[in-house]
């Protein structure tokens, strides 16, 4: 379902890498498989992908390694030039902006966070965090209140004067988010990075990375091959796979309904009832007398358990943060997803 | 693996066919032994169809330099070197020019060296720098230490910013990188007597031009290790670069530099230590310094002072190149914050206060601003005597006079007549055969191509003796060099010692090699072999050590307990996994022969090396690049061949 005026706009996307990807996409590679692709002599990194991302929207792109992941989001940010298709971000074809208008728009709008950080070795945590402001040219007294103020925002102070080599892992992984938000950008791209981290530290900067987006409500791209770090984070999850989306929905519709055996793979093991929430659950209210005092849509079915077992009614009113009754919650479904079916 | 499984992947595995090499070297040997019904054409190529290619030469370089008016834009660069070279002459030991400041006393230097050394890594560091600048004054060789100094303080940083922008322009434009590395591979094999004529020639005599031969020498290594080092900077710190919008230029300086930090300061390093063995070599296009003093010396078999100089020749090269080291392998620390500025600039104060206290303590104690005739320490004469009275002893004279009698009476001579008696075709026949083995046709028309040419120049005599000193030289040293290497590599406390040491000498200049040999064969053939012998030794020691150390353990447990003995162990699985880096080795040894036997021109030899250095009195440039191309081609043919086979075998080994 293609959102109203979205940030960035994919449509029909490819990036084939081989001889001379784009005579051989205008002549054959449309229609062909992965594979058969591959049998040509060029990779498909990524294939005939259609996406949109919506302001203030945290979009989640999962997949396996080699799944096209990464190329995905280097596309949006055309670090790498895509062969075929469109990509609008704010409604301009960024694949006809020259060299110049490319770098303004990097300077004004986005910020990327990288699996290995991709820091600068040579430059202390104020230097690197302050880089993106000085390669715009802002003048060195200005950038440093800047670069102090996100260091704080990412819990760094007090090692301002560090070099990246004397940071732990998790530390550095703080001063590439920090450097990514120095230009408050509008447009967030996360590619892994929290893969490289041990699963302790991830967790920690998982509930650090909730707190920072709650904070300042941008429009984000994150890439994991971590499909739990996808539930946990995402408003959408595309799945990826050879190079195309498989499913791109909500959380809940994902482990609902997956769209192919593939999407079902990974839903398998998942603990839907702490995945799936009220609001995803619930039906249209249309016919349905609703009584008694509602669930918010927001909590899962797990934090409902005690409730929907004590409970006697049928069907349940969800409301909405506002108090708005928006949905209607069969118990019954409801007591399903939480101890499995009969 | 076992052998039959070697030997398929070898069949499998492409270029590798020994079939037709076997047949080419059959055909060699047939050859040679049918040389009294050969051709006369085949034996050496007749001196009607050798063209006069140096007179080709001379008249293209005459037309460049006068016609196309090149030797105005190089007398204008000789200007601009010039006054940068009085600049240093004239601060470091007060040569009469602008800024008439000079000489800075030698305790203020020594004081500067040492604090830096203390900067860079510890008070070891500075010891070593102290030690070798006191000893250079007290030794009363400061002033011709400085002259070499003050031309290296220019060439070596020219050579290191020509050599980054290359590098970087190498690195962005793949054509120009197509152009440049086969040019770079000659520069690196050419003999240096062909560097030292054209810049006589077009930068005028004297520390220009040694300037110019120093900074043309020593530029390639800082050109590869730039593009090295670039290519090497992560894809992920490239594309943060990016996406904080960086412009190309800001990418460039910011970024990617920086990022290559590393392994540009290795080229630097690289550019230092060529620059300090090319300085001393520029004796013979009469440079004053070092290298003249001890070119002198040694002319009138003054051992005991030439010792003297070696001794300090080396002692700059070690501090030279540790120092250098150190400044590579040195990290930002990170300051507490608020640190004031003279916490934050500590390393540049001590070394100022260094030197100026040194300023102070020579005010007081004119000793220390300059150590006069007669007051310096030296011990050469007394040395002379010492070294005399070994090498006059009877045990020493019997050695030494038994090796050489033996050596060039049994070996060396046979060998020589041998190389000279075979047939042209014979030796173009085996080049191709060595060739085609591991390099399929290709190789083959390259290793045999570039012996052709030389053979077409009419210098194939002069060139098989040149040849004949390299390969005894290079083989003797292998006789002592890889065994030695071996039992190294398999005991952990010698190794770390050895390479040190290996390494160390490697930093020497090639010219202090000459002195051992002078030493203790004379003026003969022998000490010519014994000169490159000893300096060919070491890469070979160094990289069979390396190479079997770096043997994965996992390979070398997995044969323990497959129940092997040391023996089986070490040559079922660690040589042959060594071999490609023991290849590498061969391959310096070699060029480091070709390299050493030039210069041992000057013990008096008979070669290529002879003709080159008598073309520097004649400024027959033509010639001079003839000679020099014959000498720059027999080394690219080895070259060629061990690197492919060793590149290969590496693939073929998984070793990447």
């Amino acid at each position: 379902m293609p959102l109203k005026d979205p940030v960035i706009r994919c449509r029909n996307v490819w990036k084939l890498f081989g001889p001379s990807p784009r005579t051989y996409l205008e002549a054959t590679a449309r229609g062909r498989s992965f594979d058969e692709i591959c049998q040509d002599g060029y990779i498909a990194a990524v294939r005939d992908v259609s996406v949109d991302v919506g302001k203030g929207e945290m979009l989640v792109v999962m997949g396996l390694s080699g799944s096209g992941k990464s190329t995905l989001v280097r596309c949006m940010s055309r670090l790498v030039d895509i062969t075929g298709g469109e990509i609008a971000v704010d409604g301009t074809d960024i694949m006809k902006l020259d060299e110049r208008a490319l770098i303004q728009l990097r300077r004004k709008k986005m910020g990327m966070v990288f699996q290995s950080f991709g820091l600068l070795p040579h430059r202390t945590v104020l230097e690197n965090v302050a880089f993106p402001l000085e390669m715009r040219g802002q003048d060195r007294h200005d950038r440093r209140e800047r670069a102090l103020e996100v260091i704080r925002l990412v819990g760094l102070e007090g090692r301002e004067e560090y070099y990246p080599r004397e940071l732990s892992g998790g530390q550095q992984q703080r001063v590439g988010i920090a450097r990514s938000l120095a230009i408050e950008p509008d447009i967030w791209f996360l590619d892994e990075p929290f893969s490289a981290l041990d699963p302790l530290i991830r967790r920690e900067m998982q509930d650090e990375f909730l707190r920072l987006r709650g904070m300042l409500g941008k429009t984000i791209v994150f890439i994991t091959h971590d499909f739990d770090e996808a539930l946990r984070l995402a408003d959408r999850i595309a799945i990826m796979k050879d190079g195309a989306i498989e499913q791109c929905d909500t959380p809940d519709k994902i482990v609902l309904k997956p769209a192919t055996g593939y999407v079902a793979k990974f839903t398998e093991d998942v603990e839907k009832a702490r995945v799936i929430h009220a609001g995803g659950l619930a039906g249209p209210v249309n016919g349905h007398s609703l009584d008694g005092p509602p669930v918010a849509a927001g909590s899962t079915i797990l934090q409902l358990a005690r409730q929907l077992v004590n409970d006697q009614r049928e069907v349940l009113p969800v409301a909405d943060r506002d108090g708005k009754v928006t949905g209607a919650l069969s118990r019954q479904d409801a007591l399903d997803i939480l101890l499995g079916p009969m | 693996m076992t052998a039959a499984e070697f030997a398929s992947a070898d069949k499998s595995g492409q270029g590798y066919r020994p079939g037709m090499a076997v047949i080419l070297l059959g055909l060699a040997v047939l050859l040679a032994l049918l040389k009294p019904f050969l051709p006369a054409i085949a034996l050496r190529v007749p001196d009607a169809a050798v063209l006069p290619y140096d007179h080709w030469f001379q008249a293209l370089f005459d037309f460049i330099k006068d016609d196309l008016g090149l030797i105005r834009v190089t007398r204008t660069i000789s200007a601009g070197l010039e006054w940068l070279l009085d600049l240093t002459a004239n601060l470091l030991y007060g040569k009469n020019r602008w800024p008439y400041l000079g000489p800075i006393p030698w305790f203020a230097i020594m004081a500067a060296v040492a604090a830096t050394g203390w900067v860079l890594k510890g008070w070891k560091m500075a010891l070593l720098g102290a030690v070798t600048f006191t000893w250079v004054a007290l030794v009363g060789q400061w002033d011709i230490a400085m002259q070499t100094m003050s031309v290296i303080a220019v060439a070596a940083p020219v050579a290191a910013l020509l050599g980054l922008i290359l590098g970087i322009l190498a690195w962005k434009s793949p054509r120009f990188a197509a152009i440049l590395t086969p040019l770079l591979a000659i520069f690196q094999t050419l003999p240096f007597f062909t560097y030292l004529l054209p810049a006589v020639i077009f930068f005028k005599v004297g520390p220009t031009a040694g300037c110019v031969a120093t900074i043309i020498y020593a530029m390639p290594p800082m050109v590869l290790m730039t593009t090295l080092g670039l290519k090497k900077v992560r894809a992920e710190v490239v594309e943060a670069g990016k996406m904080s919008g960086s412009t190309r230029w800001q990418m460039l300086r910011h970024v990617q530099v920086p990022s290559a930090r590393s392994e540009i300061l290795v080229g630097v390093n690289q550019v230092i230590m060529l620059s300090l063995a090319m300085v001393v070599l520029t004796a013979f296009i009469g440079m004053p310094g070092l290298g003249a003093k001890l070119l002198s010396l040694m002319n009138s078999l003054k051992l005991g002072r030439s010792f003297e100089i070696g001794v300090t020749i080396v002692l700059i090269a070690v501090t030279m190149d540790r120092m250098s080291k150190a400044w590579v392998v040195a990290q930002p620390v990170h300051f507490e914050r608020g640190a004031p500025w003279w916490v934050r600039r500590r390393s540049l104060l001590i070394v100022l206060g260094a030197f100026l206290g040194g300023l102070a303590l020579a005010q007081v104690f004119p000793y220390l601003a300059e150590v006069g005739r007669g007051q310096d320490l030296s011990m050469g004469s007394q040395i002379d005597a010492v070294i005399t009275a070994i090498l006059s002893n009877d045990i020493v004279t019997g050695v030494t006079g038994w090796l050489r009698g033996f050596l060039v009476g049994s070996v060396l001579i046979p060998f020589r007549n041998a190389l000279l008696w075979l047939p042209v075709i014979t030796v173009l026949m085996v080049a191709a055969a060595a060739g085609h083995a591991v390099g399929g046709w290709r190789s083959a028309a390259i290793a045999a191509g570039f012996l052709a040419v030389v053979a077409l120049t009419g210098w194939w005599d002069r060139a098989m003796i040149t040849l004949y000193s390299v390969l005894s030289a290079v083989f003797i040293a292998a006789l002592v060099g890889l065994p030695l290497g071996i039992l190294a590599a398999l005991r952990k406390r010698w190794s770390d010692p050895i390479l040190i040491a290996c390494d160390t000498a490697q930093t020497f200049p090639s010219f202090v090699y000459l002195i051992p040999a002078i030493m203790l064969f004379g003026v003969s053939d022998v000490s010519v072999i014994f000169a490159i012998f000893i300096f060919a030794t070491v890469p070979l020691m160094r990289y069979t050590i390396e190479g079997i150390r770096a043997v994965p353990d996992e390979v070398v447990e997995a044969a323990d307990m497959s129940g092997a003995t040391r023996m089986q162990k070490l040559f079922k699985v660690q040589l042959p996994l060594a071999l490609p880096t023991m290849a590498i080795g061969v391959n310096q040894a070699i060029m480091f022969a070709f390299f050493m036997v030039i210069i041992a021109a000057f013990i008096g030899t008979q070669d290529l090396g002879q003709e080159l250095q008598k073309t520097l009195a004649g400024n027959e440039l033509g010639k001079n690049f003839v000679l020099g191309m014959c000498v720059a081609l027999m080394a690219l043919a080895f070259n060629h061949i061990l690197m492919r086979w060793s590149e290969d075998r590496r693939k073929t080994l998984g070793l990447g």
